[in-house]
């Protein structure tokens, strides 16, 4: 799940050129923005069935945070 | 659960009417660099947008649209008992637009009139308030007026919002007969997502002060707007319509008894075309079902619906359809109804 969630990250956020980490914060990314957060609502969604409510999304920090989060939700 | 069904009601005639002064979004750069423009207007997919010069009026939009379809119609005005006006930015506070609408339209003193302060989800709202005072038989017509100035009530230098908005108004008839059949309704509220989509102040609990008319940054993106601009969060709004939209029309389509391959066209609310188009996917539904019209007039709020069956359904719309509509946004209030048409009049879309 985290190579498949690191993807769609890069591909959201139009990231090239270097590798992701599983403790960065993507909210520090110079790709970060409102337009590219869409995108990934949207792979959240289609690849994982998952959707985070905005309240707890703007808790999340980390991928290492999106990533458990994605997988909790996905199992119930 | 607020499901209703109707019988014997329908949608006779509809005319729409848009400001003539057309915005290029491309080239609205004054206040953002030309690149960060492209990308925003690439994502939202809106090329062009309606502005309301200063003066003109939602209601101006939707007398325009009423004179139109009433003489393409025929209608004798007299037969109008109740006028509904639908906006979020109406002439005044007190009164309300609808009576300055009844005398101007030249509609009798018996005529009801009332507004609706309801965002992107009050066609349906209203529709489903027209539909129920005509089941009470004490209303021969009704002349339901949605219309929009929204271009106003965001500020140009908040990229969150400043590239998304348009003004429009519409009328429709709404009449009984037999060849309606039933029809179908879903009313939902979220009241606990109010900060999604709102303006803060110039109400009466943060009444309108020097401080809440001065331009302020409100983001570390440099965003700037006043207290008396409206703001949206667009992330949190998309995570909204993805958790109640689909449910709620997978829910109207089994009160109505059809598979949603039996519904000829799916008109949801014109918010910005990324969002719309992952909707679409996300229902399985083929593009040729679902008309749209963000491109041209951008989000016109509770108008957007109405007005892409006027300006993109203009020769389907005379032919029997069966309809879903669905209308998402501020408050959180979303509304989904199945409507029968046995073929609607539409005018041609006015410009003034």
């Amino acid at each position: 799940m985290q190579e498949k969630l690191f993807e769609l990250i890069k591909e959201s956020l139009e990231i090239e050129g270097r590798e992701l980490e599983i403790n960065d914060n993507f909210r520090d990314y110079p790709e970060w923005d409102s337009l590219g957060q869409l995108s990934i609502i949207a792979a959240l969604d289609e690849n994982f069935g998952v959707v985070i409510e905005g309240a707890e999304f703007s808790k999340i920090n980390t991928l290492g945070d999106l990533l458990a989060k994605v997988g909790s939700l996905s199992e119930s | 659960m607020a499901l209703i069904t109707y019988r014997h009601t329908g949608i006779a005639g509809l005319a729409a009417a848009v400001p003539a002064n057309t915005i290029d979004n491309y080239a609205y750069t004054e206040h953002f660099e030309a690149d960060a423009v492209k990308d925003v207007v690439d994502k939202v997919g809106i090329r062009e947008r309606r502005f309301a010069p200063a003066g003109m009026c939602a209601s101006d939009l939707c007398f325009a649209a009423a004179e139109k379809l009433i003489a393409d119609m025929n209608i004798d005005k007299s037969t109008i008992d109740l006028l509904i006006f639908i906006s979020q930015t109406p002439d005044y506070r007190m009164p309300a637009t609808s009576i300055i609408l009844q005398e101007r339209l030249g509609l009798p003193k018996t005529t009801a009139a009332f507004d609706i302060s309801l965002g992107c989800s009050a066609f349906v709202y209203g529709l489903s308030v027209a539909f129920a005072f005509m089941q009470t038989g004490g209303f021969r017509r009704i002349l339901l007026l949605d219309g929009e100035t929204r271009s106003r009530v965001y500020h140009p230098k908040d990229r969150k919002t400043a590239f998304l908005f348009g003004d429009g108004g519409v009328a429709a008839i709404i009449e009984n007969d037999e060849k309606y059949g039933e029809s179908f309704f879903s009313l939902n509220s979220d009241g606990s997502k109010e900060s999604l989509i709102k303006m803060d102040a110039g109400g009466y609990r943060n009444p309108s002060s020097p401080e809440t008319l001065m331009e302020k940054v409100v983001d570390e993106q440099g965003n700037i707007r006043t207290d008396e601009h409206g703001y949206m969060n667009g992330a949190d709004v998309f995570n909204f319509v993805l958790l109640e939209i689909p449910g709620n029309i997978r829910a109207t389509l089994k009160q109505s008894g059809l598979e949603q391959d039996q519904i000829d066209y799916f008109l949801f609310h014109q918010a910005n075309s990324y969002m719309n188009g992952y909707l679409a996917k996300k229902m399985k539904l083929a593009s040729e079902k679902v008309p749209s019209c963000i491109e041209y007039f951008g989000n016109t709020s509770s108008v957007s619906i109405p007005l892409t069956m006027v300006s993109q359904m203009k020769e389907t719309l005379p032919q029997p359809q069966k309809l879903l509509l669905s209308g998402f946004g501020v408050g959180m209030s979303w509304a989904t109804c199945v409507i029968n048409s046995p073929g609607m009049f539409i005018s041609d879309l006015v410009e003034l």
